[in-house]
């Protein structure tokens, strides 16, 4: 018994080290690689830094309207993003008429900002690079289908003026259409400085008209695919709303990063503070709840990076939180164990039904903060939600470590020592 | 401990507590952070200490009225508030002139800006959550034990708020978000930590049905009382090593927890359960 309990709690030991370990440092093994932890947690911005802005559409559309307007805005909005480069945006609809635009690690966020909340930077210049108009002159772009010249319906990309456009177009296809070279009938689309598509208009001898009903048409040798991107790429040049800025946060990098740093290192002083109380108040007990909080962190850290949860500032105060109350669980069970040392009972008679008597006030309490958790997971926004998800992953783990690890390695010890010392269990 | 004996004494000092945070708001207001009020904050730490006055010399541009604090454990940061929602274009060309004449690093650079309707919804959220969120745990309490243990956890719980609101009205704290991060740990805490007590008091019941109430609260406290206090005290490591470590915007956060815990410890002793006895009490006198 005691040999093969040694043996299990040996194993145990090493297995608990070896997870810290390769969590602190990460591991390398042949093609197999695993970052440290502390790199592999998904930071919310407000500790890698970067920026948020929350954009509110200037609109009276309401319901289903609305809805078409914003997903339309958010379309284009991740295409403008697309076009920073920047790894992983995270753009979403908030409430009825909101848009959030978060993005980390940017190095000039002012300037990202201005760029997704602008509200046209489509142009149309004529050869004499004038510009007749902009992407908010563009009501909407598609891909239409039309009989070419070989009599076949070919996709083209079909555009719709607002007013102010239709009546400059009229006005520059009226001048240009006459023209005999080629090269002077052209109106250049112009994307952010670059020319995305370069159209003639239709010489009046071949049948064209002035552009009056601010309908164009877009023809060329498109396949279905070229015409839907070249359709994309001008109605994102022009956002449907305008985009009034409601709330920004810009957080540099390194005071991201410094919160970041400073609060794992105060993470890893206050667990080793507790240890130490721990110990010279439950003695034997208090060991084994301090390898239950090293399981428990590294079970938290793991879930929350491979869920890829985004740690903020208020996330780390529900794991401290959590932490907080996977000691309360140890706590009330070893009082329970003490209690029944006390009684008179043999130490592992007392760790039974210490555990025994203690499940119903760990439940009980636990399921009661878990259901708060729950709901500001569902109800919260922000920094409610990241509060939220923190402290069910914190309390599920802390229920885990201390009602089944912490038993059984006592269990394990009471197997080893001697039964009748129970001074050493905090008695 | 005979707390049932005092309890009117240990509802008194909560009162008082709670009174002058009222005191302290109908004078002061709450002190609101810009995500309350709308406009512009500009945290720069500039790795050395700027003066107001130099500070204030290219602030005035922008806002003349903006409110310029220093932060940071050597003076080394600047906290630049202003109530007015400046541009974009302002926020960047104000920092482009910190650098200018002060050398900083546009990456030790914080900014945030509100519109003033933002705060109004995070705070409704925040509310409709904690309300959804009480109810649901009377619902818990009331199945796992009884509709007045649910009321006197709840009562416990509105106690514990209004301590931690009083204490930022008269230290002045700032209401951000921190505030609410705060206010939803206390719920956490001070629920888990009645529930503990009434499951001893729960059990004492069941074993000496014959006892006196007065004793089976007394009993049921004192026999949590060495787990309540050994709780409190991991916790309140925890939070003192991450204010002391921890940065200015962690520091906000540890303080008003702080207290919080410990009004959730003591709400847990002195406040939850005489309330149980008084509705237990109430009942037996009319029936």
């Amino acid at each position: 018994m005691k040999t093969r309990n040694s043996i299990i709690l040996i194993l145990i030991l090493a297995i608990i080290g070896g997870w810290t370990f390769v969590a602190i440092n990460g591991m390398k093994i042949g093609k197999l690689e695993v970052g440290n932890i502390k790199n592999s947690i998904d930071l919310g911005l407000d500790l890698a830094g970067g920026v948020y802005v929350v954009l509110e559409a200037d609109t009276d559309a309401k319901g289903e309207e609305l809805q078409k307007l914003m997903n339309q805005t958010k379309v284009i909005i991740e295409e403008r993003v697309d076009g920073l480069g920047i790894s992983e945006p995270n753009i979403s609809i908030e409430g009825e008429n909101r848009i959030r635009v978060e993005l980390a690690g940017v190095d000039d966020p002012q300037e990202a900002i201005e760029l997704i909340g602008k509200t046209a930077q489509l142009q149309f210049v004529d050869p004499e690079e004038n510009v007749v108009l902009t992407g908010k002159n563009v009501v909407n772009a598609d891909v239409a289908f039309q009989q070419n010249q070989m009599g076949v319906d070919a996709p083209v990309v079909s555009l719709e003026l607002d007013k102010e456009g239709t009546k400059n177009f009229a006005n520059i296809t009226e001048k240009l259409i006459g023209k005999p070279d080629i090269k002077d009938r052209i109106v250049y689309i112009v994307l952010d400085g670059e020319v995305i598509s370069s159209p003639a208009l239709e010489y009046v001898e071949t049948g064209g008209k002035p552009i009056t009903d601010g309908r164009a048409v877009i023809t060329g040798n498109f396949d279905v695919e070229e015409a839907n991107h070249l359709a994309t790429l001008i109605r994102a040049g022009s956002l449907p709303v305008e985009l009034i800025e409601h709330q920004t946060s810009v957080i540099g990098p390194t005071l991201g990063l410094e919160a970041y740093e400073k609060s794992i290192k105060a993470g890893g002083i206050a667990l080793i503070l507790i240890f130490i109380f721990m110990t010279i108040i439950y003695k034997i007990p208090g060991i084994v709840a301090s390898l239950s909080l090293i399981v428990y962190t590294l079970f938290i850290t793991f879930t929350i990076s491979s869920l890829g949860v985004k740690l903020t500032l208020p996330g780390i105060a529900g794991l401290i939180l959590s932490i907080g109350m996977a000691v309360d669980s140890n706590v009330l069970i070893f009082e329970r164990i003490r209690e029944e040392l006390l009684l008179g009972k043999t130490t592992r008679s007392a760790v039974d039904s210490g555990f025994k008597r203690a499940l119903t006030s760990v439940i009980d309490s636990n399921i009661t903060t878990l259901i708060a958790g729950i709901v500001l997971y569902y109800f919260g926004i922000g920094p409610i939600k990241g509060f939220g998800i923190t402290l069910i992953i914190g309390i599920i783990a802390s229920m885990i470590t201390s009602i089944f690890l912490s038993k059984y390695l006592l269990g394990l010890i009471v197997g080893i020592t001697n039964n009748k010392n129970k001074k050493i269990y905090g008695a | 401990m005979d707390i049932i004996k005092n309890k009117k004494i240990y509802l008194m000092i909560s009162l008082i507590i709670i009174a002058l945070g009222l005191v302290m708001f109908i004078i002061n207001g709450f002190n609101y952070g810009i995500e309350f009020t709308g406009g512009t904050l500009i945290q720069i730490n500039a790795g050395k200490f700027i003066s107001v006055d130099e500070a204030k010399n290219i602030v005035k541009e922008f806002d003349e009225n903006a409110s310029i604090i220093h932060g940071g454990s050597n003076k080394e940061e600047l906290i630049i508030k202003s109530t007015k929602d400046l541009s974009n274009n302002d926020v960047n060309r104000l920092i482009d002139k910190f650098q200018k004449e002060h050398k900083i690093n546009k990456k030790s650079v914080q900014a945030e800006k509100v519109g003033p309707s933002m705060g109004k919804e995070i705070k409704n959220k925040a509310i409709l959550s904690i309300l959804i969120s009480t109810i649901a745990m009377l619902i818990y309490i009331t199945f796992r034990f009884e509709f007045k243990f649910g009321l006197a956890a709840v009562i416990a719980l509105a106690h514990d708020m209004l301590i931690t609101i009083s204490v930022y009205t008269i230290f002045k704290l700032p209401v951000n978000s921190s505030f609410i991060a705060a206010i939803l740990t206390i719920l956490g805490y001070s629920i888990n930590d009645t529930i503990v007590i009434f499951d001893r008091i729960r059990e004492e019941l069941r074993l000496n049905p014959k006892e006196s109430l007065d004793n089976v609260v007394n009993n049921g406290i004192n026999h949590c009382l060495r787990r309540t206090i050994n709780t409190t005290i991991t916790t309140i490591i925890a939070l003192v090593v991450l204010y002391i470590v921890g940065v200015e915007d962690v520091k906000i956060l540890a303080l008003p927890l702080l207290v919080g815990i410990i009004s959730g410890t003591y709400s847990s002793i002195f406040i939850a359960s005489p309330v149980w006895y008084d509705l237990k009490k109430y009942k037996r006198k009319t029936a």
